[in-house]
């Protein structure tokens, strides 16, 4: 297989960026700063990010769409507003998650965010699922970057008026060079920012013009440790076809509309779970030294019963210390429940804590 | 006090006396990134040449450290415990990780140059 290369290569390597091999994509993992500098930038000031690999699906249709979607999707979609966003989940019929996903309306239908791996996959599955009803394109020509952190309102803002008023999780279309770009409030870093969907040939002009007011390219490495310390779930670590949105402690993001009545993919399981509870459940842990718990580590109790895994584990540089997410024997998932963590063959003692690690307020209410 | 001689597993040594205190290469930091963790061995303890002695850390990977010779661990680094960061500051000079008593002087002789550890990172790096 030929490794791709998103349209941003070139002001990769005019950055000094060291590439690694994801999802079949060659992206830079950092630049010359290195990943904690990158990290404390994004926090402090403004990062781009370069997501391009991830997939941008327009599916066009009105009313039937909704109808069908739904069928899909365990969202209230017929009362998304025009321009607003939710966090979701494409699940088997076992409720297991094969991609966690942005959804968006726009005026024509919805665009979807798909994550890179999943995203042939998941064209796939909904492809077999909408039959040949409604216009699916899996856009290759559009790029997608992510501009992150308290500055980049203000930065975004001058080279497109306007987007410092939108809502979290809203979006809408501006102009680029006369090049329609659509925008939307959001992010995985929590931090304030924007995503940014433009045509290939326009991405890398508009990506220096944002590093020229100020704002720095951030690598992949900067990425997992911003999105980790927000508690957020990355696909094939925290989140896979083994795993329930319940298991995931991610049921805020099931409509309660839509679980009265199911009838979406996956529904009977997640109505079961949400009954009669799950076995197995995700949290935050926090060890307590500065020992590093990373993906795979076992989880013991006080008594030396494995309880659970490691699911995503690392060092966060704004906690200043390791942070990590498992998944644990429901009983031990109670906020400072002590657990120990086998790390190079020794138990280390941590807690079972709260999400998120680092906290700070998203923009909600603009208007 | 001798010159620095350096290890294939990008190690640098300094030879004082039987004393020899140990740290990882320059080059070795700037191949790990920002180093966020570091585990040294226990004082007392006695480690074997190519062993490992050690953990790094970085926001990516844990790394072994290994030992280029063989010896009783007499002095370990805190510092760089409570700050892995002076790793990357000043690896071969302030942020050694341990001092062994050496038991073999021969083991020495087995170790790189400056200059030839030099071409040898440049080598294996591309």
């Amino acid at each position: 297989m030929k490794i791709k290369k998103t349209s941003l290569h070139r002001l990769h390597q005019d950055c000094n960026a060291k590439f690694v091999e994801f999802a079949g994509y060659q992206m830079p993992i950092q630049y010359s700063e290195g990943i904690v500098e990158e990290h404390k930038f994004t926090r402090n000031h403004s990062g781009i990010f370069d997501v391009s690999h991830m997939g941008q699906l327009f599916i066009y249709g009105g009313e039937d769409l909704i109808k069908d979607l739904e069928k899909i999707f365990p969202l209230d979609l017929k009362n998304l507003k025009l321009n607003h966003s939710k966090y979701s989940f494409l699940m088997n019929k076992d409720a297991g998650i094969q991609d966690d996903l942005i959804i968006t309306k726009i005026n024509e239908g919805f665009l979807i965010i798909l994550n890179a791996a999943c995203k042939d996959n998941d064209f796939k599955i909904l492809k077999e699922f909408l039959k040949e009803k409604y216009k699916m394109v899996l856009d290759e020509n559009r790029s997608l970057i992510a501009i992150q952190g308290p500055k980049s309102s203000q930065i975004l803002n001058d080279a497109f008026d306007g987007v410092k008023d939108l809502n979290f999780m809203s979006g809408n279309w501006f102009l680029f060079e006369k090049q329609r770009v659509y925008i939307t409030r959001s992010g995985y870093t929590g931090e304030d920012g924007f995503e940014i969907s433009i045509a290939n040939v326009f991405v890398d002009k508009l990506t220096r013009e944002l590093i020229n007011k100020g704002s720095k390219l951030i690598g992949l490495g900067a990425r997992d440790t911003l999105r980790l310390e927000a508690g957020l779930c990355l696909y094939g670590h925290d989140l896979d076809k083994d795993k329930t949105p319940i298991e995931a402690n991610l049921k805020w993001a099931i409509s309660k509309e839509r679980i009265s009545k199911g009838d979406f993919i996956g529904s009977d399981i997640i109505i079961k779970q949400l009954n009669d509870g799950v076995s197995k459940i995700r949290v935050g842990i926090k060890p307590e030294g500065r020992i590093i718990a990373r993906e795979k580590t076992k989880i013991f109790n006080q008594s030396d019963v494995h309880i659970g895994e490691i699911t995503s584990g690392t060092f966060g540089p704004s906690v200043n210390g390791p942070v990590a997410m498992g998944y644990v024997e429901n009983e031990f998932s109670k906020k400072n429940t002590k657990v120990f963590l086998e790390v190079r063959g020794k138990k280390h003692p941590a807690n079972i804590c709260s999400l998120p690690f680092y906290k700070k307020s998203y923009v909600k209410e603009v208007n | 006090m001798s010159e620095l001689k350096y290890s294939k597993e990008h190690e640098w040594i300094k030879l004082d006396g039987d004393i020899a205190t140990i740290g990882i290469t320059k080059h070795a930091t700037e191949m790990l990134g920002d180093i966020v963790f570091a585990e040294l061995p226990e004082k007392g303890s006695n480690v074997e040449k190519d062993g490992t002695a050690g953990v790094v850390e970085s926001t990516k990977a844990a790394s072994d450290v290994y030992t280029p010779v063989s010896g009783e661990v007499v002095d370990t680094n805190q510092a760089i415990v409570d700050d892995p960061s002076k790793i990357n500051q000043d690896p071969e000079n302030s942020a050694w990780f341990f001092k062994l008593k050496i038991k073999n002087p021969l083991e020495m002789d087995t170790l790189m140059s400056k200059d030839d550890y030099d071409k040898f990172a440049k080598e294996t790096s591309t």
